[in-house]
């Protein structure tokens, strides 16, 4: 059995096969209170996977995943979300047919029954609070717009927007800035700067200048395991890293 | 799409006023009791196509089995019917007096023990909505908590539809077979079978239709209509918004359920039987058809599409009976292919925009956003 841990996020031999193919094996990652995390891989290299695992979207076959020290493997999307683990998705997932702050209003952690939604009032507090984060999104003028009509980056933004609302503890974010322009890149770097100062952050690119714009510390997954970590000079320069992922 | 949420809003107003006037006013002065009383039975069908709205149009979850809510909630309320009308005087002449003639001619010497709560009529009203909705739950909460949707979801509720109708045909003895329960005749001893009584139900199906609408726009118009219309489109990050989709999906069935349900009832007292026809798998579908022409999205399309398909079925099947399936079939594939979000969609993407009226007003709006 996996040991208490004073780590935010802690994945000990995580492992998971498709079909007898270990996209995941004996993975071990340890995330810190306040700390910005990320990610980075060859395609295949089980990336988004792990953050599949970590948020229960796919099972876990072997290992324990514990968030603040509680198991949290075999449990549903939703529990796992109302703990305080946010996830952005790799393409823009908000609801085109909805306006921004009807977007941002369904992602505010209250109200999430059926009762609860059906009498609903859009009270105040929660009007300030979505326009307070549409403003942090770069969205303060565009709330009464439905989310169809937003461009790529500024769907992405929507996203993060709607996981910012919901105030987690951790947030995961896969590839950000794919599909974004440079100024959106920029300014992304800028936000996500901002946000990680209250809670912890694991990000999933490929992009390297993004990378070394944003990054603490580094992990190099390749073929479903851990392969280096440290920041990003040491990783850079580890051979291994090199030769599977850098080279090329 | 160029009109705005909020004219929207206020076109639906307007639509649901125009309905209420059809319905309440205008067929009533034009009608003869005769064709009313048809019209009264389509609006019975327009009870299941609001449901559809909501858990169709909305929410995604296509049932090709509604017939089996409209059709439980038709025998509730048939059962009591046919009770009230077997009384012993009534049913003298049979070998077992004081029950319903088909079960006479089925041997059967007792009322069966699940038959004699329906003489109250309380049990039978509550039973109207509930039999339906507790079916809907539990087959809601098989489905959605295993996360069966789309197709396989229709496929199972149009099994059902099957497995129904089988069942009622095979249980001759409880359930009046493929005949139904006929001769239903008076409730609490009033004839619901005369010209007077067929007026007054008519009222009672308009007034409850436009209540239930209401209600429909009630829950679209809160969160959780929100919800649905999320769920629809990206059910995955509504899990991850912390919701149980399972749960909303179950409620908005049940819902649907029972308002097919009160529709049903609703037919067995103003065409005063009910039978396994307006139950399986081709009624099911015709009630999608509905919907699909009236324009799923909208619930006063879906009112217009059940009478306007009803009224052309009525007049095409008197003249070429043999044609109404085929035109039918095409009626639907020419919806499907054309124009997708039906008649209340050709009103508010084609017509709207083309009055200059409509066009000026919609430009004094704060957000020139479309909706969707």
């Amino acid at each position: 059995m996996a040991s208490d841990t004073d780590f935010l996020l802690a994945l000990e031999n995580v492992s998971v096969s498709f079909d007898g193919f270990k996209a995941v094996n004996g993975l071990n990652l340890y995330i810190d209170t306040g700390e910005l995390r990320v990610i980075i891989g060859p395609n295949g290299a089980g990336k988004t996977t792990v953050l599949d695992l970590i948020c229960g979207r796919t099972r876990v076959s072997e290992g324990s995943i514990k968030f603040k020290n509680q198991e949290i493997t075999g449990r549903k999307e939703q529990e796992i979300v109302r703990l305080g683990i946010g996830r952005k998705f790799q393409t823009p997932t908000i609801y085109e047919d909805l306006t921004v702050f009807e977007n941002l209003e369904l992602s505010l952690p209250r109200g999430r029954s059926v009762v609860g939604a059906l009498f609903w009032k859009r009270a105040d507090e929660v009007i300030q609070r979505v326009h307070e984060i549409a403003a942090t999104v770069f969205l303060a003028d565009h709330v009464d717009r439905l989310a169809a009509t937003l461009s790529h980056g500024q769907k992405q933004w929507l996203e993060i927007g709607m996981l910012l609302i919901q105030d987690p503890e951790l947030l995961m974010l896969d590839e950000p800035v794919a599909g974004m322009s440079v100024s959106e890149r920029a300014k992304t770097a800028e936000l996500l700067n901002q946000i990680i100062k209250n809670r912890s952050v694991v990000v999933i690119e490929h992009d390297m200048k993004f990378v070394e714009s944003i990054a603490h510390r580094v992990t190099v997954l390749h073929q479903g395991k851990v392969l280096a970590e440290g920041n990003m000079q040491r990783v850079q320069s580890d051979p291994k890293v090199k030769e599977v992922y850098l080279g090329h | 799409m160029a009109a705005t949420r909020t004219d929207s809003r206020s076109l639906e107003l307007i639509g649901f006023a125009l309905i209420a006037l059809l319905i309440m006013v205008v067929l009533p002065l034009m009608l003869d009791i005769f064709r009313l009383n048809l019209v009264g039975k389509y609006l019975t069908y327009a009870f299941v196509a609001v449901g559809l709205v909501l858990c169709w149009g909305h929410t995604g979850i296509l049932s090709l089995g509604q017939g089996v809510f409209f059709g439980l909630g038709g025998y509730c309320m048939a059962a009591f019917l046919k009770l009230e009308a077997s009384s012993v005087e009534n049913t003298r002449i049979q070998s077992t007096p004081g029950i319903p003639d088909f079960m006479d001619w089925n041997q059967l010497t007792e009322l069966p023990f699940f038959w004699v709560p329906f003489k109250s009529l309380p049990f039978a009203l509550i039973a109207v909505v509930a039999v339906p909705a507790i079916a809907a739950f539990i087959l809601g909460a098989a489905m959605f908590k295993r996360r069966v949707g789309g197709v396989y979801f229709a496929i199972i509720t149009q099994a059902l539809a099957s497995v129904l109708t089988i069942l009622i045909i095979g249980r001759q003895g409880y359930t009046g077979g493929i005949n139904g329960i006929t001769d239903l005749r008076t409730l609490l001893g009033w004839d619901i079978r005369t010209d007077n009584a067929k007026y007054i139900l008519y009222f009672v199906c308009c007034f409850l239709l436009l209540g239930i609408m209401l209600l429909a726009r009630f829950v679209l118009a809160s969160k959780l209509g929100r919800i649905l219309v999320a769920t629809r489109d990206q059910e995955d990050r509504v899990r991850f918004s912390g919701y149980d989709v399972a749960n909303f999906k179950i409620f908005v069935f049940c819902l649907a359920s029972a308002m097919a349900a009160i529709g049903g009832a609703m037919f067995a007292l103003q065409v005063g039987f009910m039978s396994p026809s307006f139950v399986g798998i081709v009624p099911s579908i015709e009630m999608v058809i509905f919907c699909a022409v009236g324009g799923r999205h909208s619930l006063v399309g879906a009112v217009v599409g059940t009478l306007v398909v009803n009224w052309g079925k009525t007049l095409f099947s008197e003249s070429f009976p043999e044609l109404w399936l085929f035109a039918m079939g095409g009626l639907f594939i020419a919806v499907v292919l054309a124009f997708p979000r039906g008649l209340a969609g050709l009103v508010t993407d084609q017509l709207i925009p083309r009055l200059p009226h409509w066009r000026g007003w919609t430009h004094r709006q704060p957000s020139p956003a479309p909706a969707e």
